[in-house]
């Protein structure tokens, strides 16, 4: 019980953190609060990505890891809602979609301005989508968060059986990597701030496949 | 090749240097000390401390004013602009250069100038801000990653310092290079240093193009490319180059940093164009970064930045899309 409180909360302290610095007006001073907020939830949902597919590997370390197992839906469903906020800075903050006329509008009573905002630059960003192959990965990563998400539950699990559950989920690994090829398109040429992200994410595929290698091998013997 | 029609505004660097000028210009080197009481407190300090290392931080800056104004739109806090740099030699974080910037020694300093000029020389930074009187401009500022502010420049035309330092006829281009320092820079691997930019003659005498000394009324922090950069403000910033120690004249078309890299991203001209997309953004608009607000201000990017009635015909027949 108390390994799942602690997960919520540090899953959660990023979050807070961003709200925080919303509320003391510190956001607003920041030179660019958009791409702040863009960076700062792109980078907490492909970390805690990392995490959620770290959790096999580090419980197979040893035999007392095994608690770890109950973090991992828990972080899976964190980067989802944090890649989630970042796809919703994109589509309010950065894409043009003009916030202050709809807040406006709903101040004023109009529910209806924030849609018509959208439908406004709705265009732009379809054509985003069309010629931005990083967009295009980024946002096929979060449409298999958001389908790993949904089926997420126990009930879904049992409802779809374990081998489909199972198969379905393996797309983490194509989402972590989308989401590694999605940084490594969006940064200058020349530039390497995502080596980390993904020498972790290749550490993490090479301990699967090893573990899977090694298991093969040992099966004819045991056979 | 490129294709151009010679223009009116376009003069033959055999013209551009008057006698006057020249003696002026030497003129103000004898009288640099006199004329270094105007300036602020790094220029005078230097100068009567023999050049030892001073203190860094950004001094008062006596600047007359100008026409040149952004009226439609508001000046970017001073915070905001000195705190959201590209410099990659500090760092490829926006917020790196002011962290690490201020290892930077910006006395003494001196500007190396080389290639077609009838004399090489190297002249000491205090000497070229007191050439010519110090304007202060206001200049809308476009990044090539889309987002601008708006930022009250302080310096001289460049053309200014162009006329005195007597290129020859057969100067096409400028380069300009900038500091590279492994003692105080983080110098990021992946790009290749000094970092290099460079302008066409007809850009560089532009009266746009400001020789750059300050902001805000204070010399420039070191995080904006203290003590001397250029400012063409109908260029992404980029072009714009920072902590310069060396203006070559030449008669190519000069390598820069960024066009070396990825030329499919970065043109030589990367004039401000709303109609050429960078492969992965458009340019069409812009996020103007002049407010204390965590809401955007989206604004349409403009062709030249807003500068095309002063730019006029300078790029007539070529092709923009292409030349980008």
């Amino acid at each position: 019980m108390w390994v799942k409180v602690a997960g919520h909360m540090a899953c959660l302290l990023p979050f807070l953190y961003l709200l925080e610095k919303y509320r003391d007006g510190s956001l607003a001073l920041l030179a660019d609060p958009v791409n702040f907020i863009t960076h700062f939830t792109g980078d907490w949902a492909l970390w805690l990505l990392l995490a959620c597919l770290a959790v096999t590997p580090v419980r197979r370390l040893h035999a007392s890891l095994g608690w770890l197992i109950r973090l991992r839906r828990m972080l899976g469903l964190y980067a989802f809602f944090y890649a989630t906020l970042h796809l919703l800075t994109y589509v309010l903050l950065f894409s043009g979609y003009d916030m202050s006329a709809a807040i406006e509008g709903v101040r004023t009573g109009h529910l209806i301005a924030p849609w018509r905002q959208l439908m406004l630059i709705w265009p732009s960003m379809l054509d985003d989508l069309e010629k931005r192959k990083f967009i295009q990965v980024g946002l096929l990563a979060w449409t298999i968060l958001l389908a790993l998400a949904v089926t997420s539950p126990q009930r879904v699990l049992r409802w779809m059986g374990g081998k489909n559950w199972q198969r379905l989920h393996w797309l983490i690994y194509v989402a972590a990597t989308a989401a590694a090829i999605h940084y490594w398109w969006l940064v200058k040429a020349g530039v390497r701030t995502p080596w980390k992200v993904t020498a972790v994410l290749l550490l993490l595929l090479a301990a699967r496949l090893g573990y899977v290698a090694v298991k093969r091998l040992k099966k004819p013997v045991v056979a | 090749m490129l294709l151009r029609v010679k223009q009116a505004s376009e003069i033959a660097s055999s013209e551009i240097t008057p006698k006057e000028t020249v003696e002026a210009f030497n003129q103000m080197r004898r009288s640099r000390r006199d004329v270094l009481k105007g300036l602020g407190a790094v220029g005078a300090a230097a100068a009567l401390g023999g050049f030892a290392s001073v203190a860094e931080a950004e001094t008062k800056l006596n600047v007359v004013a100008t026409n040149y104004k952004v009226s439609d739109r508001e000046t970017t806090p001073e915070a905001k602009a000195k705190s959201y740099n590209n410099f990659y030699e500090f760092g490829t974080d926006k917020g790196d250069p002011a962290r690490n910037a201020g290892k930077l020694k910006t006395r003494p300093w001196t500007v190396k100038v080389e290639g077609l000029v009838k004399t090489p020389k190297t002249i000491d930074i205090d000497t070229i801000m007191a050439y010519r009187p110090i304007e202060e401009r206001v200049y809308r500022f476009r990044c090539v990653e889309a987002w601008s502010m708006v930022i009250p420049w302080a310096g001289y035309p460049l053309s200014e310092f162009i006329k005195a330092m007597d290129p020859l006829p057969s100067a096409k281009f400028v380069t300009f290079i900038s500091d590279e320092d492994s003692k105080v820079m983080e110098l990021p691997s992946g790009i290749e240093f000094p970092y290099q930019e460079g302008l066409r003659m007809d850009e560089a005498m532009h009266p746009l193009t400001l020789l750059t000394f300050g902001s805000y009324g204070q010399t420039l922090a070191n995080q904006q490319g203290a003590p001397i950069r250029v400012i063409v403000p109908w260029k992404y910033g980029f072009k714009s180059a920072k902590s310069i120690v060396k203006i070559k004249f030449v008669d190519k078309m000069p390598a820069t940093t960024w066009n070396d890299m990825a030329p499919d991203e970065y043109g030589f001209y990367s004039n401000v164009n709303p109609s050429v997309d960078h492969p992965r953004w458009s340019q069409a608009h812009e996020r103007l970064l002049n407010s204390n607000s965590i809401l955007p201000k989206v604004v349409p990017t403009l062709p030249f930045n807003g500068y095309a009635n002063e730019i006029g015909t300078m790029y007539a027949g070529m092709n923009l899309r292409q030349d980008f």
